[in-house]
């Protein structure tokens, strides 16, 4: 065929498809015998026919109700991600997703509903292609924004379930306080390093809420973050499939006003020394009669949440790392050209000694040449003494120049602190930004992790 | 005197030399209270004096961990006046932030 022909047979196909398409627009499709669509009845067809004791539903009136079912998640990682595509995948209605962070290369070992291919993506956009993939029947609506105290109210309206999968004190007191105003159970999880927990709070607006278990907030100082502490990737994964599993024998109802006892759920991947993996069921508080947010007379109400009046900020506090004057920091590019770690001769000369106070096996991964180790935790118990310090540098003294170096940059400020206030050393210096940024701005070649 | 078993987990261990379970005898005439055996890991068990407001804040357990008597939130057993019985098992444990 010549090119002409097959561009005429192309135009000639063309045509007879529009027309086809029109006839079809115009055809309305026979009303469904059935409640879901045949593709709907072979996709969840293996959980269909799970056999569940009554009242529990099953069959198709439970999946009629995920079908309808809104269930909004706070949080598309380590958690988020498992639980969402579980929930996609049983035909939960509608998901919604608010995290208004971006995909990070270093949380794919463990954000598994992202790729290599959305690194710098919005979390909830990737997140929402990959539900997509999976189960195009799910509505999936997408916040990509900062859960905060002005916008909770209009983001949880009209969710059945909420799912809090995010990572710090704040939003946990945030979602749980909104949803007791709004009456909408939560199912909590969290996790570091190896272990993870999950429960269950204001369930049917009649279990405890977080404030009821938590009613002071923990010291800033004592909560790890993943980035910080570390996370196995499948040890918070196992509880974001736990949430998951909460969530849809909440919606199918296998948890009633008359069965919901309180309860936490710790897993431990790694449990010490001691063989095998653990996972622990505690019987927990029912609500309590004085908390500050679901008693009969709380301080805490939707108004004084919204104006801002109940101070999220204030109440769980900060650590506060800027404990050092201007002139006792420099940056990485005066630490560089001054100081350069490469110079040993001179640093041997002159008492100056380059310390990295990262823990020791983050140390271990990548460090500075001519760098001494001190974690930071090591140096504190050594209360201020020189002796002590001697035995791990021998010729640090009073006169010594002390460069301080640690991870982002913020240890090292307490590390500072310690060394002139404690050891007594006249010249300490701590490096804005840290490690990371040194490698950043002056040697890409160094590990980063 | 009484024998229990004490567990320190979420992370608590670290401040136990890293382990999570210990056999404790509280060497004292009945009946010994939940507040004697926290006086009794302060004085006894944690290593590094530094690290007693990891655990501790105010003569109680430090906001934010939750405390478990055989499984059971202290809440529901009287907290620091519950007495203690031979092979309690009182667990410890940080709550976790991540996600």
């Amino acid at each position: 065929m010549s090119d002409q022909e097959l561009l005429a047979q192309i135009r000639a196909l063309k045509l007879e498809n529009e027309a086809l398409k029109v006839r079809l627009s115009n055809t309305p499709l026979p009303p469904s015998p059935n409640p879901l669509s045949l593709e709907e009845y072979n996709r969840y067809g293996r959980q269909m026919i799970v056999d569940m004791p009554s009242p529990i539903e099953s069959g198709l009136p439970a999946q009629l109700k995920l079908k309808s079912a809104k269930i909004l998640i706070i949080g598309a990682g380590g958690l988020g991600s498992p639980a969402l595509l579980y929930l996609a995948g049983a035909g939960v209605g509608t998901i919604g997703i608010v995290d208004n962070d971006i995909v990070d290369t270093s949380n794919l070992h463990r954000q598994i509903i992202h790729d290599s291919h959305r690194v710098n993506m919005l979390k909830c956009e990737s997140a929402k292609l990959s539900i997509q993939n999976l189960n195009p029947n799910v509505n999936v609506v997408t916040y990509p924004t900062r859960l905060t105290h002005s916008n909770a109210f209009e983001i949880f309206e009209g969710y059945d379930l909420i799912l809090d999968c995010t990572d710090t004190p704040l939003t946990r007191y945030l979602i749980s306080d909104v949803a007791v105003k709004l009456g909408i159970t939560v199912v909590s999880g969290s996790g570091v390093g190896t272990e993870a927990q999950l429960t269950i709070l204001n369930f049917m607006n009649m279990g405890p809420c977080y404030r009821c278990f938590f009613p002071v907030p923990p010291p800033p100082t004592s909560v790890a973050s993943c980035s910080e502490g570390g996370v196995i990737g499948p040890c918070i994964g196992v509880m974001g499939v736990m949430m998951a599993v909460e969530a849809i024998k909440f919606i199918v109802g296998a948890y009633t006003v008359e069965n919901f006892e309180p309860y936490l759920v710790l897993y431990s991947g790694f449990p010490g020394t001691s063989s095998g993996q653990s996972m622990r069921t505690f019987k927990m508080r029912r609500r309590q009669k004085n908390c500050a947010c679901c008693s009969n007379e709380p301080s805490i109400t939707k108004e004084s949440i919204e104006s801002g009046s109940i101070n999220y900020e204030l109440f769980c506090g900060s650590r506060n790392y800027n404990v050092c004057q201007a002139d006792e920091r420099i940056s990485v590019h005066e630490f560089d050209s001054a100081f350069s770690p490469r110079d040993t001769e001179r640093a041997v000369k002159e008492n100056l000694i380059m310390l990295d106070v990262r823990p020791n096996h983050h140390y271990n991964i990548s460090h500075l040449p001519d760098t001494v180790n001190i974690p930071l935790k090591v140096l504190k118990n050594m209360n201020g003494s020189m002796e002590l310090l001697q035995e791990v540098i021998p010729t640090v003294n009073t006169e010594s120049e002390v460069i301080v170096l640690c991870r982002y940059g913020n240890d090292s400020q307490l590390a500072t602190r310690l060394l002139k206030d404690e050891f007594k050393i006249g010249n300490v210096k701590d490096v804005k930004g840290g490690f990371f940024k040194y490698i950043d701005e002056l040697d890409t070649t160094i590990p980063k992790y | 005197m009484v024998k229990v078993k004490v567990e320190f987990l979420g992370g608590l261990d670290v401040i136990f030399n890293k382990e999570r379970v210990h056999k404790v005898e509280v060497p004292q005439e009945d009946p010994v209270t939940l507040k004697d055996l926290l006086d009794y890991i302060i004085d006894n068990m944690i290593a590094n004096k530094n690290d007693v407001p990891v655990f501790i804040e105010n003569d109680t357990v430090r906001p934010g961990i939750i405390t478990l008597i055989n499984d059971t939130d202290w809440e529901l057993e009287g907290e620091l006046e519950y007495e203690l019985q031979d092979g309690d098992i009182i667990s410890f444990t940080s709550t976790l932030h991540g996600g």
